[in-house]
């Protein structure tokens, strides 16, 4: 059939199940809003900047399983992209960006908004394409739709030059993909899975180790059924969370800088680690040289080059962690570990969270721990910092895919459009979105899609006044000087002051004059008796967006905390405030 | 240590910038990276010299393995294998310095004379790249030495 790039798209989107398509117009893909004007199976959300619009897909793609497609414009709009890709990237959530690019003959000729796209996103994304002929238009959007969904899922770019757009030609679109470069293993090898579970039979001291891919890889329940045979304890990474539900008896909890107590220990003291789809990234490890040095470790990952990069391994096996759980159950028995749980069990009597509470203003770990009972089988969405960590900690998390959070970049603005984003791709759910008063203001101007989709969103923020997480570090790192990290400074204040008071300058902005200027209802909260009559109000209020402010303790800190690079055992317990 | 690596990628543009940004993003050092098209087949070989320790060299394979373009990573530091570099290198010399010059290159294996000019010689030379390096050692009184050099390209030997 005849048809134009821009129809092809849309051929694909089709042929992809593509319901929703996060886009933001420009001169160069205009043909291809206009292809979407008539297209009335798409739900084209505009978010109001390329970088809520990229972690808005996200939100959707993580919350959902499906591949998440942003089209931005070239020049500006693809460069504003970069931060969403690198997010995506890090965290493995399958996206396809396609973005609009000069005509292909124009490139390099500094042209009106020309970006070197793919040069840019090289290092951001798991793959990305410029097509350079309008021949190779189906079967490259058809790959990078495979390329982005299987193994471990990545962001795709496809840069679009505005004449492949426009140009004719009579093709079809691809059923089916093959790349020479590229084909994922799901199958765990049969030799190294009887080896991983025989390891596993024999340990005194075994802990399975879940990590994010345990999600990606929708295996939760295998995963769950796999403890359970066995009877071995679990710990997660902050990526992990949700695999197994927090409160199930075998769950130990999450491990890393700002785990729990009872977790770190058993990572520490364990014999084996047999992990699934985790990194061991920094966050986790503390000090490599002294991490888990009487443990063997199993390592379950698709990718290949996250076993064995940071530390060793003795049985490493390369494969979709679903599958390689499936292989896993008829092999595995029951073991008796009663000693290894009993010293668990005294870890967790040792130290526990502990909710501090508010003096003058609400305690942020009872607002997370409030918005855990009100909001018990919500979808979360977090910014970054110590409201993040306040959330890994305090609320009870049940179900898979339900903490959408910038783990591996650490991206602040991440948490509203992540939101807004699951709340379009999860009609039926409830969705919260956990901000603090520093990253609400990156992405703050995603409120307007929030009002005018009508998306039954809880936004909540954690306003302490502080950048917190690296103010708790100046706290405790940087003899307190609070450089930069007040949000309440102004010209008037002293240029050192890590003080603060009914002295300082007013809150910028008045959060809740902010949502009534979105047509968002807005509630502030300063008083911890008002915490849950709010949380219940927000509940009942499901025709739309809602805005509540949280007045937190200015200097509440997390803990426990591993000071970085140091030895996960040597964990800091007093909140020093 | 030096390590080598012969990879068979996609034949398109981008795809050395891939690889080269790789080793730069994740601060892997890339000595050399050698290779031409062969359009017909669509498919290139390139030869990749690295200084790196073994742990590093595993996840630089794996990396390399995970770039979709690369379709093939084969380790030519284990086995037996052929390899060369070719270079040009251009000294200036008055008339009894070429006289040295031409006879140094005439003793060295894979070194040749291939132009002389009234102030300069120009040698040829298709060896090992340590040889090269040795070579170049011989002529410490020479002045303004101009070095043009190609990098390695390698192949295994068929034989197991």
């Amino acid at each position: 059939m005849k048809r134009t790039g821009a129809q092809m798209l849309l051929e694909a989107f089709k042929q992809e199940n593509v319901d929703t398509i996060f886009g933001y117009p420009g001169g160069y893909v205009i043909p291809i809003f206009d292809e979407l004007y008539k297209e009335p199976s798409i739900d084209l959300v505009l978010p109001r900047h390329e970088q809520g619009l990229v972690h808005m897909a996200d939100g959707y793609a993580r919350s959902t399983g499906k591949t998440g497609v942003c089209l931005v414009t070239s020049g500006p709009g693809a460069t504003n992209t970069i931060t969403g890709l690198a997010t995506a990237n890090y965290d493995s959530v399958p996206l396809v960006c396609f973005s609009g690019q000069v005509p292909y003959n124009l490139i390099g000729n500094d042209a009106f908004q020309e970006a070197d796209v793919v040069g840019l996103t090289r290092s951001v994304t798991k793959h990305n394409y410029i097509v350079e002929n309008r021949k190779d238009l189906p079967r490259i959007i058809k790959e990078a739709f495979y390329i982005a969904s299987t193994g471990r899922p990545g962001p795709v770019v496809v840069d679009l030059p505005i004449d492949f757009i426009k140009g004719i030609e009579d093709d079809i679109y691809p059923k089916k993909v093959k790349i020479d470069g590229y084909k994922p293993v799901i199958n765990g090898h049969p030799l190294q899975i009887k080896k991983a579970a025989a390891k596993l039979m024999e340990a005194k001291k075994p802990l399975f180790l879940c990590g994010g891919g345990v999600n990606i890889s929708n295996a939760s329940k295998e995963f769950i059924e796999l403890v359970e045979k066995t009877g071995v304890p679990v710990v997660t990474t902050l990526m992990g969370i949700g695999a197994i539900p927090k409160d199930h008896p075998l769950c130990v909890g999450t491990i890393g800088m700002h785990g729990v107590y009872p977790a770190n220990m058993s990572l520490s003291n364990c014999d084996l680690i047999f992990s699934i789809g985790c990194r061991f990234s920094d966050r986790i490890t503390g000090k490599l040289s002294e991490f888990a040095s009487n443990a063997e470790i199993i390592h379950i990952d698709i990718d290949t080059a996250a076993i064995s990069r940071n530390v060793p391994v003795s049985v490493p096996i390369v494969g979709d962690a679903g599958s390689i759980i499936q292989d896993l159950i008829p092999i595995v028995d029951k073991c008796d570990h009663s000693n290894w749980m009993k010293k668990i069990t005294e870890w967790e009597k040792t130290y526990s969270l502990k909710i501090v509470k508010g003096k003058k203003r609400v305690s942020p770990m009872e607002v997370i721990d409030s918005i855990s009972d009100i909001f018990p089988d919500a979808i979360v969405a977090t910014d970054v910092g110590q409201h993040q960590m306040w959330t890994a900690q305090f609320y009870k998390f049940k179900h898979s895919r339900s903490l959408l959070t910038s783990g591996g970049l650490g991206t602040m603005g991440y948490g509203l459009p992540a939101a807004l984003g699951a709340q379009i791709g999860n009609k039926d759910k409830r969705v919260i979105c956990i901000s603090g008063d520093g990253g609400i203001q990156m992405n703050i101007q995603e409120l307007a899609v929030a009002a005018q989709k009508n998306l039954p969103v809880v936004i909540m923020i954690l306003n302490n006044n502080y950048l917190g997480m690296v103010r708790q570090w100046q706290q405790l790192f940087f003899d307190k000087n609070y450089s930069g990290t007040c949000l309440r400074q102004t010209d008037a204040c002293p240029a050192k002051c890590n003080d603060y008071g009914d002295h300082c300058p007013p809150y910028i902005p008045d959060f809740v004059k902010l949502a009534t200027a979105y047509n968002i209802p807005g509630i502030r909260v300063s008083k911890q008796e008002e915490i849950i009559p709010t949380l219940t109000k927000a509940k009942e209020h499901t025709k739309g967006p809602i805005l509540i402010e949280f007045r937190t303790e200015q200097e509440a800190n997390v803990m426990p905390m591993i000071p970085s690079g140091g030895n996960i055992t040597e964990m800091l317990l007093e909140r020093g405030e | 240590m030096k390590k080598i690596l012969s990879l068979t990628v996609k034949n398109h543009a981008g795809v050395i910038s891939r690889i080269s940004s790789l080793f730069s993003g994740k601060g892997y050092s890339l000595e050399s990276l050698v290779g031409g098209t062969t359009p017909d087949l669509g498919t290139s070989d390139l030869t990749l010299v690295c200084e790196t320790d073994n742990n590093e060299f595993d996840q630089i394979k794996k990396q390399l393995n995970k770039l979709i373009d690369v379709i093939k990573v084969k380790d030519l530091s284990k086995g037996e294998i052929v390899k060369k570099e070719l270079a040009y290198i251009k000294i200036d010399a008055d008339h009894k310095d070429k006289q040295k010059i031409i006879s140094i290159t005439n003793a060295y294996d894979g070194a040749q004379i291939t132009d002389i000019s009234y102030e300069s010689v120009i040698i040829e030379i298709a060896e090992d790249s340590e040889k090269i390096n040795n070579f170049l050692t011989l002529f410490p009184d020479c002045k303004n030495i101009e070095i043009a050099r190609t990098g390695l390209v390698a192949m295994q030997l068929p034989r197991k």
